[in-house]
């Protein structure tokens, strides 16, 4: 166990990694820059203002207004989380990019340390196009929603090291369905982000507390975009520090194992 | 002639499985050293302990006088490495490919495009500096996957397998940059299957097999000493065998025929 925890070398030549990823991102900018506006327009028709006219307030607030927050932490998690799982398996096992770059001075830490901060780099991207799409619509309380950018490239890091993890320890590229399936799933469905937690028991409220990362993220995207301050917010984005570098390290140690044993 | 790869007992476990099984060898500078045998001889874990990637079970291992272990970076600023496996980045062109990569060795971009520009003509890929790497051929994959490894001019060039499914006009083409760059005075250690691609292009070269090293020598001189100069080949029949046992002549079974290694072809 101890040997998963072993602290990565990462120096700045990681950001070289950042870059490769950065600039094959741009050159189908387009398609990459359309679907961020495009996903939480068509989100916030169908269920904010469709759904939402069958659906009375929560805690006073109108049901557009409650899913912005929440829409945008999904996309935080899933732009991150398929970026480091389907992008990296790609890179890793079908375009041996990383087996090219350790042939240079880069060490794999250092080339996983990258991937993780690109794929952070994504929910980065995604979330700040959304913002401006429930701004438009005007569904959060300005200027404290804007904390969601720099916030969304940390709770990306959460996202992007958890998936390195799956992506680490997959046979195949069709084994990632599995996280995808007993994770994400239940994460997008029961984190707060469609309904409030507290509208389930309370056995569940508290398994999904400390099991589903996505929670955090929720809760802070929607104290942001109300512009209502909970003393709990400071727990949240600790749980969500202390968990993104504990699996930072052990999505490279695992990594190590799988690709330089 | 100073020694840059120096290995003594060099060894490589996998769980139960040995790889390298405790070899020694040194690399001179400015020679053509090759390492020569079948699949899974341990001619690639070999060369990946010397490339500072895969991490050796024991024994000592220095490249250009540095330890692996301690020095990787600095070991690899060096080294110029042609895989076995191409892995070009299919997300970019000829040139992208080459740019993105000389950034991983912190060249400056103006001189990274000098570098570039007389490497694409060195291995005549100028006309397809704007293609993608799915339209190139297997040979101009891997004479930029050779152009790529010359970025940073290194001190020891790397080549595994280096014309593995070529067609010979493609292999011949990479026998000669290879021997062009020999008279640069650019290191080469080489991996391969094939005798021929040895005795063409290495100065000494040790046969591999289950992880030992089993001889070494100058090519010409294991072919005169090991195999003898000619193979009579013939159908394998019983009365050809109980003949040849009875020689003591050395021979090989390859399915229904026979090898014989002499020197002295007519009988």
């Amino acid at each position: 166990m101890a040997s998963y925890l072993k602290f990565p070398k990462v120096s700045n030549w990681a950001w070289k990694v950042w870059m490769r990823d950065w600039n094959v991102f741009m050159k189908t900018y387009r398609v990459n820059f359309i679907l961020p506006f495009l996903e939480p327009i068509l989100y916030l028709l169908a269920l904010g203002f469709g759904l939402g006219g069958f659906v009375g307030p929560i805690d006073g607030i109108p049901y557009a207004v409650f899913l912005a927050p929440g829409l945008i932490s999904i996309s935080i998690m899933n732009s991150a989380f398929f970026e480091c799982t389907y992008g990296s398996y790609v890179r890793m096992y079908y375009q041996k990019t990383f087996d090219a770059i350790i042939a240079t001075p880069l060490n794999l830490d250092e080339v996983i340390a990258g991937e993780i901060f690109w794929g952070a780099t994504r929910s980065f991207i995604n979330a700040s196009f959304m913002l401006i799409v429930v701004i438009a619509f005007g569904l959060v309380s300005l200027p404290m929603a804007l904390i969601i950018i720099p916030f969304s490239f940390i709770a990306g890091l959460l996202f992007s090291a958890l998936a390195m993890c799956f992506t680490s320890i997959s046979p195949n590229i069709n084994a990632l369905n599995y996280p995808i399936f007993l994770l994400i799933t239940p994460m997008f469905l029961f984190s707060g982000t469609f309904f409030p937690i507290s509208a389930l028991p309370q056995p569940i409220q508290y398994a999904s507390f400390a099991t589903l990362p996505l929670v955090h993220v929720v809760e802070i995207s929607r104290a942001l975009t109300l512009g209502r301050w909970s003393d709990l917010l400071p727990l949240n984005l600790i749980w969500i520090i202390i968990v993104s570098f504990l699996l930072f390290v052990i999505s490279i140690n695992l990594m190590k194992r799988r690709l330089i044993a | 002639m100073p020694i840059v790869v120096s290995a003594e007992n060099l060894t490589k476990r996998y769980g139960d499985l040995v790889a390298v099984d405790g070899i020694n060898f040194s690399v001179e500078q400015g020679e053509c050293f090759g390492f020569l045998g079948p699949n899974g001889a341990g001619k690639t874990t070999t060369i990946k302990m010397i490339q500072c990637v895969s991490p050796k079970t024991s024994g000592k291992l220095e490249v250009l006088g540095m330890d692996v272990d301690l020095y990787p970076k600095e070991i690899k600023r060096n080294l110029g490495v042609v895989p076995q496996e191409n892995n070009l980045d299919p997300d970019f062109t000829v040139y992208e490919n080459l740019m993105v990569y000389s950034r991983y060795f912190s060249i400056p971009k103006n001189e990274a495009k000098e570098r570039i520009e007389k490497l694409l003509r060195f291995m005549q890929l100028e006309e397809k500096r704007d293609a993608i790497i799915e339209r190139l051929s297997g040979g101009m994959k891997r004479r930029l996957i050779l152009a790529r490894a010359l970025l940073n001019e290194p001190k020891i060039l790397i080549l595994d397998e280096p014309t593995v499914g070529l067609d010979p006009q493609a292999r011949h083409l990479i026998w000669d940059r290879i021997r062009s760059l020999k008279k640069e005075g650019v290191t080469t250690i080489l991996t391969t299957h094939y005798m021929e691609e040895a005795s063409q292009l290495c100065d000494r070269l040790v046969i591999m097999d289950y992880g030992k090293i089993l001889v070494e020598g100058r090519p010409e001189d294991l072919v005169r000493e090991q195999i003898g100069t000619s193979i009579l080949e013939t159908k394998a029949n019983p009365e050809v065998l109980s003949c040849l046992q009875k020689m003591k002549q050395e021979f090989e079974i390859v399915g229904d025929t026979i090898h014989i290694f002499t020197d002295s072809p007519s009988i």
